[in-house]
């Protein structure tokens, strides 16, 4: 057990405590309300447990049982056995945010070489140390973008096709400021493009936030875009999906200001929604706004190279309520789990994947767009994922799928009134052409029958 | 510790420098030697802006703390010296002179009259200092 | 002794990883969006083994020794959490699967919230935020729609006690709030006639974090809760040091009306080199509306034949989502594993350790070390890492000086009202002679400062680099490195 003392060590240590018993130790809570009993299930041992866990795992269907077609922010990738065998290092997973860096070197230039990897996916200049999910870095894009302004500008325009839950979240943490003002997403008009939104943004504008692939799968080049933004003088963020960066121009190189977005793809498995990674990376001159760890190269006494936190005067233990963020942590041991798999598959490996996805997604929405009563939009640019117009509602069609060992797409109706009978579908490299045919065939079955 | 005898200084360590209607600021010696080697300075207002007597106007960062720059009086702010953005190792090495921070039109220059004189604020730091 | 960046051992055409060749017929791709450069390494998947061995091996951790780090609860994280969570039942479920083929998950979250509830006595629970300071925010969200449900808008206050956690400042302004200060007393207690008369119609609410960052149990929290409720406010109890309470107090009995719990500090969930957290937010009846949605919730009542069925509830006056999802799920299930192993008479054990070995180790080290608020602690307990008469030592020094000797260093500088703070957590899961051998360094460290003060100073001595140059990497923001061809000026 993971309490160790016998009951003679406790007694020599209370003799020199000087108290007679480990009760008297706990004098000053109240009495009334010391010692509660509390009603949980008896202790088991670790094997008991074990099977417990093991019984309540097995009641699950997974994306080993099914064939997986559900994406929407979270996908189902191929996790190199290599990435789980570094995590695994105690060295790693039991060390704390490294606020000793002569002894956590380490986990110190892993950080580092993931703001690399981050930046150079990117195209931006400099990536944080990571935020907790591609959510909330959003939020914290659009935190940045106020504090950037000094408050004098208080627009945020945010397209409809950028994720709803980022949208929420987004939401919830621009409540705690007076007086700003989020729009664009209308949900009535949820294919809006980018330059829709042109209009809404003026001299008081903050910030505007778009998708790229967008919630619905699609691409395009934000290049005029942004310049367009950048003439109102307000900034421009990104949120991406890291993988298709392997493929297609990054948002630096399209002149965002901010890159920010969920990390999971990354080999990082689906485990019911997190944990994740918040990715976020900007422009040089919004590296000393970025809320977050940040990790700086520099070199002791005797020269050797070597990383520190840096800028830390920004965060919340030193500028207390003048900090912009409470983010006292960042994702660490996923950030990690990202740079092993990046530097696993490396620039050939990375791309390879993305481009499986491509032609994977590619083929089954042809295929898809064959079925009687099934529509899909192939004229516009898209990554792995792609809107499907249903005979019936998703959630009939899904009940039908799920029968035939199939978790199908996700029903865009739940957030998206307008979008009644219209299913997201993704496809990674993880689906067979056999997975595709037998989804088909099922589609084709469902449309007959 | 550097204290000039032809400005005048706020109790959070900021100097004025008084030139007709316009009051100068920056940060004193001591102020820039208790932070220590600083490596961020940032603007908090811009030209233009309307500035009351203690608010916040700028900020510096050290490697282990951060402050607040206050104005030292009310007024307008006509000009920020927008080079120490990028050359804030003035502030440690030569406070004041070319680490100037703004300059401000003075809405009531009688709030410079609860200001320290040179011996009153090297006083008030030696008082801190112990 | 450095290890190149993975940028430094790239070789242009090197491959890690093979996956198969497309299996469908190629699309075209949109080649005016297609990207021309990928400036990514390129490594052997042995290279990138050794690698990351090579950094695994510069880090301090628990596994490796003792890591006092005050407030930050190091405790052992047992080794079946891990196999628990990689479950392939659990790792390979996706978030958006319909309810009926993840009861496994669902009942696992909420029996979660069920053991939560009862540990600390509220009444509901969420189980989304991401981390504790994820879990501040949403508990200072819940107390601004709490106001404003019932209109009440001259709320403009948050009290925060000067011995309260580092973030709760920050967590405060960030939702709208001013923050007011509140000092501590002689005994290291919220001051209450500093909060009597801070306490008014503008108070929004207290941030107290029990026992606080001093180690100390706050003497009259019952009385300063009330306090605050009198004056209409509501009181958030910070849950970084609940470690020390279980079955011992339940928050919720002590006047608290909101908490959030650390999963990786008081339930062994690892802290992963700085994250991924978890921060569980509990509140009382009255609140449960507010909580971020959605919550578990049984739909259906079991019975002797049928499991229960369980789904989602959207709370009807949410302060929205904090994040996506349904949180860490993955921290989720180790926590479960560790309550599990525990029940009621372990849990209570492990708060009894907790502050049996902090009292043990401040009974050792008293007489040597200054000890600002001297009386009996709860799981941490603080000192001052300074001497009159050894004046060029200080807390720092000291902290290195203990790598030199195999430990980890205790949180220094913190809490702010101790001079030079040491602050010292060992947890319940260290034994007797690991605490011994502590205290022995610690009583042989303030001998040496007296001295030869100068070992001190340049401690470390055999770490893998020295004192690193802080002021230069902020002032050159070396942030990322790039492949040589890529390297920029």
């Amino acid at each position: 057990m993971y309490t160790p003392h016998t009951d003679s060590e406790r007694e020599e240590m209370l003799k020199v405590i000087g108290v007679p018993s480990i009760e008297s130790l706990f004098a000053d809570v109240p009495a009334e309300y010391r010692f509660p009993r509390l009603n949980l299930p008896e202790p088991l041992s670790e094997m008991e447990v074990a099977a417990q866990l093991q019984e309540l795992a097995s009641i699950n269907e997974t994306t080993r049982d099914l064939i997986c077609f559900l994406g929407a922010g979270a996908y189902n990738h191929y996790v190199p056995a290599a990435v789980d065998a570094i995590l695994r290092r105690g060295e790693f997973y039991t060390a704390y945010t490294p606020y000793q860096p002569e002894v956590s070197q380490g986990t110190l230039q892993a950080i580092f070489e993931y703001q690399s990897l981050i930046a150079n996916l990117t195209g931006m200049d400099a990536s944080n140390a990571s935020h907790y999910d591609g959510a909330t870095a959003t939020a914290e894009a659009a935190v940045l973008a106020y504090h950037h302004f000094r408050g004098k500008r208080t627009r945020f325009v945010v397209s409809p096709s950028v994720n709803p839950q980022y949208r929420a979240v987004l939401r919830t943490y621009l409540n705690g400021y007076e007086n700003l003002e989020v729009i664009g997403d209308d949900v009535e008009k949820p294919f809006e493009t980018a330059e829709d939104l042109l209009p809404l943004v003026d001299a008081n504008t903050a910030l505007v936030i778009v998708q790229y692939p967008d919630f619905f799968g699609r691409i395009q080049d934000l290049t005029d875009f942004a310049q367009k933004v950048h003439e109102s003088g307000a900034l421009l963020t990104v949120v991406v999906n890291p993988l298709a960066l392997a493929l297609f121009k990054s948002p630096g190189e399209m002149g965002a200001d901010i890159a920010c977005g969920e990390g999971q793809p990354l080999g990082i498995p689906l485990s019911y929604g997190g944990p994740y990674l918040g990715i976020f990376a900007t422009k040089k001159d919004y590296v000393r706004k970025m809320a977050g760890r940040l990790v700086g190269e520099t070199t002791d006494k005797e020269g050797r190279r070597g990383y520190v936190l840096t800028l830390t005067a920004r965060e919340q233990h030193i500028r207390r309520e003048k900090a912009t963020s409470n983010i006292c942590t960042n994702q660490g041991l996923m950030a990690l789990a990202a740079t092993v798999y990046m530097s696993l598959l490396g620039k050939t490996g990375l791309r390879q994947v993305a481009e499986l996805c491509y032609h994977k997604a590619h083929y089954t929405a042809q295929q898809i767009n064959q079925i009687p009563g099934f529509e899909v939009d192939l004229k516009t640019p898209f990554f792995h994922e792609f809107v499907v117009k249903c005979p019936d509602s998703v959630e009939e069609i899904n009940e039908y799928l799920l029968d035939n060992g199939i978790l199908g797409g996700y029903d865009l109706s739940n957030d998206y009134p307008a979008l009644k009978n219209h299913m997201l579908l993704a496809v990674t490299e993880m689906n067979t052409r056999e997975d595709i045919e037998i989804l088909c065939e099922a589609l084709k079955e469902y449309s007959h029958d | 510790m550097n204290v000039p005898t032809n400005l005048k200084y706020a109790k959070t360590d900021e100097w004025v420098k008084v030139e007709g209607n316009v009051a100068i600021i920056g940060v004193s010696d001591y102020a820039q030697s208790q932070l220590s080697d600083i490596v961020y300075f940032e603007f908090k207002v811009d030209p233009g802006d309307t500035v009351s007597k203690d608010q916040s106007v700028a900020t510096l960062e050290s490697v282990k703390a951060a402050a607040d720059v206050n104005a030292p009086v009310s007024g307008k702010v006509v000009e920020l010296n927008q080079s120490l953005t990028d050359q804030f190792e003035v502030i440690n090495s030569d406070p004041y002179g070319a680490a100037w921070m703004m300059k401000i039109e003075m809405s009531d220059p009688s709030e410079l009259d609860a200001l320290m004189d040179a011996a009153a604020y090297e006083a008030y730091c030696q008082e801190r200092g112990h | 002794m450095t290890e190149p960046t993975i940028y430094e051992l790239s070789s242009p055409g090197r491959v890690g990883v093979r996956y198969p060749q497309p299996d469908v017929p190629l699309a075209e791709l949109p080649q005016d969006l297609v990207r021309q450069d990928l400036p990514l390494p390129e490594l052997s998947e042995l290279n990138v083994i050794r690698h990351f061995m090579h950094l695994s091996h510069l880090n301090y951790s628990i596994d490796s020794g003792f890591y006092p780090l005050g407030s930050c609860t190091m405790k052992y994280n047992p080794k079946i959490n891990e196999e628990m969570a990689r479950l392939p039942g659990f790792a390979y479920t996706h978030p958006l699967q319909p309810i009926e083929t993840v009861q496994g998950n669902l009942a696992l979250m909420y029996e979660l919230q069920e053991y939560l509830k009862e540990i600390t006595g509220f009444d509901a629970v969420t189980l989304q935020p991401a981390a504790g300071a994820q879990g501040e925010f949403t508990g200072v969200m819940i107390i601004r729609a709490y106001h404003k449900s019932r209109g009440d808008s001259k709320r403009t206050k948050i009290l925060v006690p000067d011995s309260a956690h580092g973030t709760n400042p920050a967590t405060s302004a960030m939702s709208g709030y001013e923050v007011v200060h509140i000092p501590s007393d002689s005994r290291g207690n919220v001051d209450i006639e500093a909060l009597r008369a801070a306490c008014d119609e503008t108070v929004a609410g207290l941030m107290l974090t029990n026992p606080n960052t001093l180690g100390l149990f706050e003497e009259q929290v019952v009385e300063v809760n009330r306090i605050v409720h009198e004056a209409g406010g509501l009181v958030y109890g910070d849950g970084a040091n609940l470690n020390a309470l279980l079955g011992i107090a339940r928050p919720a009995d002590l006047g608290f009306d909101i908490m959030h719990i650390n999963l990786h500090k008081t339930f062994s969930t690892p802290h992963g080199g700085g994250g991924p957290g978890s921060g569980p937010v509990a509140v009382k009846a009255a609140f449960k509306e507010f909580l971020p949605g959605p919550i578990v919730e049984v739909l259906e009542e079991g019975d002797e034949e049928l499991p229960p069925v369980f789904g989602f509830y959207q709370p009807t006056q949410s302060i929205g989502r904090v994040k996506a999802f349904h949180g860490h799920f993955g921290m989720m299930v180790r926590a479960y594993t560790y309550i599990s192993i525990h029940g009621a008479e372990g849990l209570r054990k492990v708060s009894e350790y907790a502050v049996l070995n902090a009292n043990y180790l401040l009974a050792r080290m008293r007489g040597t070390y200054k000890v600002p608020y001297d009386r009996i602690c709860k799981h941490e307990f603080v000192v001052e890492g300074v001497w009159d008469d050894a004046p060029e030592v200080h807390a720092l020094d000291i902290a290195k000086r203990l790598m030199d000797y195999n430990f980890h260093p205790p949180t220094n500088y913190f809490p702010l009202i101790v001079r030079e703070a040491l602050m010292i957590e060992p947890t319940e899961t260290e034994t007797k002679q690991t605490l011994d051998r502590f205290a022995d360094v610690m009583l042989k460290i303030a001998e040496e400062a007296h001295q030869q003060p100068e070992l001190l100073r340049e401690a470390p001595h055999s770490t893998p680099v020295g004192r690193l140059d802080e002021v230069k990497a902020a002032k050159e923001l070396v942030l990322c490195c790039w492949l040589p061809e890529e390297a920029k000026n």
